[in-house]
């Protein structure tokens, strides 16, 4: 008889497979959408290899994929955020670590050559740089959620600058690539880009899914958390690199796409009823959102494609301000 | 008297803030141990040195010969079960849930709930007296029910030693007194309580064993009855008060000479 918790898991099966349902189906759209429209039998035709269509497996499959995979990887840094500060505003676009690995990225493309495996190393390098700010910072006799937070959003406004800093002095042509790109875009995102980074995400999502029964156990607090037998120094250090090495490979090909680690953890602790922040809800909401915002980022200007960045940022303002009401009245 | 769990000349502290220096205790198996002392006198920050919340500075906590530090982590966790004083639920967690998660240093990565683990905490919650909010969020509850939720999750934990730091603060005099007739119970068969509380005569009603504490150090160890008297009480808390038998079980009661003016 196992009573315990079944409402729950019936409903994180639910969810999940809706949620799986929902990507699957944006990734559909993703495939049809374009300059020219292409039926789901074209689609189905051109995956299943019965067709050959440049347009579609080589042009809006990655991209398709990296919305969904990218999005994933965003909401699990987000929600392993989240838990280590204990506050829903803890996510690493608001904290600066998207702005950090960003200065990474640029410090590669202005100085060095800008070849990919430089920038991603110098989005790592950049995100890691900013989280031992922030925690050298905000430590002071001891960790806190909140202090880490409110250092964060100072340390994201003084990185954004240096951002921009270093795009006014790059040569014109630099600039403007760098421009188009800060904003987070998929635009034109290839196979070549993919390879790499999927396979650093599929790794980090792996090592945190096996211990995600462990980050559950450690948001009861610190206290309980040792005591009832979790391994806490080492916990966290696997959630930052998780967290930073997610946010840091997505920044390297994408750039800096705000608000999905941002929401996609809250709402999918929402839509699953659940106590705490669980992972596989936000992978799964941040996988949605993402490839949702890219969608719409292509058709809101059509031609045109807008910056996937540009939607998130403004879908996301209107969250973060409700967020912070709702933070400050609880204060 | 044997002890498995003991302090070796432990030093404690916060930074360069000193709690205790060179203390230390034997934790008698299977009795009932209460803590007393004033307010800051590092009752707590002992009961978080024997759980390994607090690595001392100097001297070991063993045991069973062997220093705490040096145990697997899960493996601990199902020797000593601990509740804080304020511990903080998740958002949104009902009771069950929070009952279940006692149950983590008992599972693994492939088996995840069993039987045993509903049993567990079926029985920690009768317990605990909270098996009818089981299906309540723990933010919705009082001070004093979310206390006992909390002792049912470190009950689910079933462990050999409970550790409890001042597990009737928030609660009404009929649960006070409930939760120290559970502990007695729990030591009948076997396990081993230590508790620090705030009420020395409910500490020498209940306990076995008695440590008194004042600055860091232990002032006075040993039976209730042996140990408490009026010169004790005045030394540890600086309170003049006659001592008389328990009327119902004859144990040492104190009663502070202070009076309104």
């Amino acid at each position: 008889m196992n009573v315990f918790g079944i409402r729950t898991e019936r409903r994180t099966v639910w969810l999940t497979a809706s949620l799986l349902a929902l990507a699957a189906g944006l990734g559909l759209l993703g495939l049809c959408y374009g300059a020219t429209w292409s039926g789901p039998g074209e689609v189905l035709a051109a995956l299943t290899g019965t067709e050959r269509s440049v347009v579609i497996s080589e042009w809006r499959l990655p991209r398709v994929l990296a919305g969904v995979v990218f999005g994933a990887a965003l909401g699990v840094a987000g929600a392993v955020f989240q838990n280590l500060t204990r506050n829903p505003m803890g996510s690493p676009d608001v904290i600066g670590l998207d702005a950090g690995a960003y200065t990474g990225a640029l410090f590669a493309i202005t100085v060095l050559s800008g070849t990919s495996g430089q920038l991603a190393t110098g989005s790592v390098v950049g995100g890691l740089l900013v989280s031992a700010v922030i925690y050298l910072l905000s430590f002071d006799r001891g960790f806190s959620g909140l202090r880490l937070v409110v250092i964060g959003i100072a340390v994201n406004a003084m990185v954004t600058a240096i951002n921009s800093w270093i795009v006014l002095r790059a040569e014109l042509e630099v600039a403007i690539a760098a421009v188009g790109w800060s904003a987070g875009s998929l635009n034109g995102v290839g196979w070549a880009d993919l390879r790499i980074p999927f396979s650093v995400i599929a790794v980090l999502l792996a090592l945190m899914a096996c211990r995600a029964h462990a980050v559950q156990q450690a948001a009861l607090g610190d206290a309980i958390a040792v005591t009832t037998g979790v391994g806490l120094g080492r916990l966290r250090l696997l959630m930052v690199l998780v967290g930073v090495g997610c946010t840091a490979t997505v920044t390297a090909v994408a750039g800096p796409i705000a608000f999905i680690a941002l929401a996609a953890p809250q709402i999918g602790r929402r839509l699953a009823g659940a106590a705490g922040v669980p992972l596989l809800p936000a992978a799964l909401t941040g996988a949605v959102l993402l490839q949702g915002a890219d969608l719409l980022a292509q058709m809101l200007l059509a031609p045109a494609a807008l910056p996937v960045g540009v939607v998130s940022t403004a879908i996301g303002g209107c969250y973060l301000i409700w967020l912070l009401t709702k933070e400050v009245g609880r204060a | 008297m044997t002890a498995r769990l003991t302090a070796r000349d432990i030093t404690l502290r916060y930074g360069d803030r000193v709690v205790s220096t060179r203390l230390g205790l034997d934790v008698p198996d299977r009795a009932f141990t209460a803590v007393v002392g004033p307010n800051a006198c590092g009752k707590s920050t002992l009961l978080r040195a024997f759980v390994r919340l607090l690595r001392p500075a100097e001297g070991r906590v063993e045991l069973d010969g062997r220093e705490v530090a040096g145990y697997p982590h899960k493996a601990l966790a199902r020797e000593l079960g601990f509740l804080p004083q304020d511990p903080l639920a998740p958002e949104d967690i009902r009771v069950r849930q929070l009952v279940g998660r006692g149950r983590f240093p008992h599972q693994s990565l492939v088996a995840a709930w069993s039987p045993r683990d509903e049993e567990a905490v079926t029985s920690a919650m009768a317990s605990a007296g909270v098996a009818d909010l089981a299906d309540r969020l723990v933010h919705e509850l009082s001070g004093g029910q979310r206390q006992r939720v909390w002792m049912a999750m470190v009950l689910a934990q079933q462990t050999p030693y409970l550790l409890l730091d001042e597990p009737t603060s928030f609660l009404d005099i009929t649960h006070q007194y409930q939760l120290l007739a559970l502990l007695t119970r729990l030591r009948d068969e076997g396990r081993t309580v230590i508790a620090v509380l705030h009420d020395i005569n409910q500490a020498c009603r209940f306990a076995d064993h008695l440590v008194a504490m004042k600055d860091g150090r232990v002032v006075a160890e040993g039976v209730p009855a042996d140990v408490v008297d009026a010169g004790l009480i005045k030394d540890v808390f600086d309170l003049p008060s006659v001592i008389v038998p328990d009327p119902v079980t004859g144990t040492p009661m104190v009663v502070p000479t202070l009076q309104g003016a």
